[in-house]
């Protein structure tokens, strides 16, 4: 896993996206109404690379994810999916690979754990591929295995958290989207999303784009980092480079946004 | 189950929320309730009436039921159901009546003559198509707004009932309905047009047991819980929508051939806002996303409704009234202490 330091900011500007990237952010701005969500934010992730969005609250994060899965009024740029414009509706995109684990848990607490996973996956035709998919998600998170004819609802922020995270790889994803995945959780929890984000990471060879807060944790695992401030690219570079700057520091107290004003 | 702690010994008060809020507790007793309730007005007013009863049962069971895989599966409420069951007493009533010895000329209307069997797929298919059109445009809507929309749609069927002249007759309503027939039998004995019913409920029950049941039924209820996650992983949510909406009109239809031939008149007071109210606060009472609830709901709302002419010191035009005030405190007692109704588990 070989972190390619784009500059991306170094683009001459045309629409075509790098060629070797599996999925390609270029000049991407979001409006919500008068709100600026995003403003020409570029960003790609290369095959089976982690990379991570970071920033303060409020600074386009969950924006980025939903303007790829089509979420979000996007009035400029394009998403490139493999080198091809991803634009198609919301659900079709899971079809092309893309699966999103929404900020906020968001599973159906009125289905059972299985119930949920199915539903990850019944785009999939093949009845055998169902079960296999949802037998090898089982043994990824076995506290999903012991409960899985409860409540969703019947469940802690963490287990819902890994069956929210479970039922986004029962679509079988080649780019797998997390928003946030451990906001409000114990620390121990946080510890354990971790270990199973780089696992999905390293052993299923899944991509990953990762919107975290906790810092520290995620510039541990990720290949590459995006800080994003105020709907526009702060920094992006290896977690290194991150750490050597003092980018975070200015960004989250402010400094690169008061600049910007 | 989650009161033990708290107190030592709690009040009969507590206890009795406590029971109240116990699912199974109270379902069954409602259905002790009202199921005696049936038994003891049979043995009180005879077979005859058991039998109105179970006939007037079947056609709101077959309402709540189908209101209920829109309202309670996939969470649109809808208030707007008693149009697609007008399509469908109209639609029996146009094309089997025979109005020819009718003697207000003036307001003679087309004359088909198809027997039952054959005008009844087309009250089905009537009510179907109108709910496609409808849907389409109600898709357009957020749900919070699909209450208001389909609130006009049942103020505009009720005027086209009322107003469409030449087809409905207008208020002078439309008589001489045709009952079933096959051959030379004709189901005009109440018992037999009952068993006709039993068994069109029975269909309906199982089409909406096993459509709930089914992943098509799963994917409605992620629908009624997040539609956005429902789309992110793959369901074009607005299909699935106009899907159950149209299915759940259909059957209105059915409910409405069956009841424009078992009252063999039609008129568009039957087709009242109010009505789609009470049909609403059966689906809510009995419990959403549930159709044992829907039956329940059904029954307790038609003993309300027929058992009150029984109450002889009761002059007749005030039943109406007391059957909606009966409803609406029920309504009110339900929604403060059992959000969830009689045998549901979401709540509104
Ligand atoms: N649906 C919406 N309508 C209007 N404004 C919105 C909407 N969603 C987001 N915004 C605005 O867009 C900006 C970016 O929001 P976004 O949710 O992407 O931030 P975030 O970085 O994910 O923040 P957080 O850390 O709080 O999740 C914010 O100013 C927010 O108020
Ligand atoms: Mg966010």
């Amino acid at each position: 896993m070989v972190a390619t330091d784009q500059d991306i900011a170094n683009r001459d500007g045309s629409d075509a996206p790098a060629s070797e990237a599996l999925l390609d952010l270029v000049d991407i701005s979001v409006h919500y109404g008068a709100v600026i969500g995003l403003d020409k934010v570029s960003l790609a992730v290369n095959q089976g690379e982690l990379v991570a969005v970071m920033g303060p609250n409020g600074a386009g994060k969950s924006t980025v994810l939903k303007a790829i899965m089509g979420l979000a009024p996007v009035v400029g740029g394009t998403v490139y999916l493999r080198g091809e414009p991803l634009d198609v509706a919301t659900h079709e995109i899971v079809k092309q690979g893309i699966s999103f684990v929404p900020q906020g848990r968001r599973v159906f607490t009125h289905l059972t754990i299985e119930e949920n996973l199915r539903l990850g996956c019944l785009h999939v035709g093949d009845r055998d591929e169902q079960e296999r998919r949802l037998e090898s998600t089982l043994d990824l998170f076995p506290i999903l295995r012991d409960k899985r004819r409860d409540y969703a609802s019947a469940m802690s922020g963490g287990q819902q958290q890994m069956l929210a995270i479970g039922r986004g790889l029962m679509a079988g994803p080649d780019v797998l989207l997390l928003d946030e995945p451990t906001l409000g959780l114990a620390p121990i929890i946080v510890t354990e999303v971790f270990e199973k984000i780089s696992e999905i990471s390293q052993v299923l060879r899944t991509t990953i784009l990762v919107v975290e807060h906790n810092i520290q944790s995620i510039l541990d695992i990720a290949s590459r980092a995006y800080i994003l401030n105020n709907g526009r690219l702060a920094h992006d570079g290896s977690p290194e480079s991150v750490r050597e700057t003092d980018i975070l520091t200015d960004v989250f107290l402010g400094k690169v946004g008061d600049e910007e004003a | 189950m989650n009161g033990n702690a708290t107190t030592a010994s709690p009040s009969l008060f507590e206890r009795g929320m406590l029971m109240l809020r116990e699912k199974g507790d109270l379902e069954l007793y409602a259905n002790v309730f009202v199921i005696g309730w049936a038994v003891i007005f049979t043995l009180w007013q005879g077979v005859g009436f058991a039998v109105t009863l179970g006939t007037v049962f079947c056609i709101w069971a077959i309402l709540s039921v189908s209101l209920n895989l829109v309202v309670g599966y996939t969470g649109l409420l809808s208030v707007g159901h008693i149009g697609f069951f007008g399509i469908g007493a109209y639609g029996m009533a146009i094309l089997t009546s025979d109005t020819s010895y009718e003697l207000l000329r003036t307001e003679s209307i087309p004359q088909f003559g198809l027997p039952f069997f054959a005008a009844l797929p087309i009250c089905v298919l009537a009510a179907g198509v109108a709910a496609v059109v409808v849907g389409v445009v109600f898709n357009r809507f957020r749900d919070d707004i699909y209450v208001l929309v389909s609130f006009g749609f049942a103020i505009i069927a009720f005027n086209v009932f009322l107003s469409w002249r030449a087809l409905t007759r207008g208020a002078y309503g439309i008589p001489d309905v045709q009952r079933p027939q096959i051959g030379s039998w004709v189901a005009d004995g109440e018992i037999e047009f009952l068993a006709l019913c039993v068994v069109f409920l029975l269909i309906v029950v199982g089409i909406s047991w096993f459509l709930v049941s089914s992943s098509f039924g799963r994917v409605l209820k992620a629908i009624r819980e997040d539609e956005q996650v429902a789309q992110v992983f793959g369901y074009q949510t607005t299909y699935y929508k106009l899907a159950i909406w149209v299915i759940s009109a259909m059957m209105a239809g059915l409910a409405g051939g069956l009841l424009g031939s078992f009252t063999t008149f039609v008129d568009p007071n039957s087709f009242i806002l109010l009505e789609s109210m009470l049909l609403v606060s059966i689906v809510i009472l009995g419990g959403l996303a549930s159709i044992r609830g829907s039956l329940l709901g059904a029954l307790a709302f038609v003993l309300l409704e027929e058992g009150m002419r029984f109450i002889t010191y009761l002059p007749s035009e005030f039943i109406g009234q007391v059957r909606q005030v009966v409803l609406g405190v029920m309504l009110v007692l339900l929604m403060l202490f059992r959000p969830q109704g009689l045998a549901g588990r979401y709540k509104l």
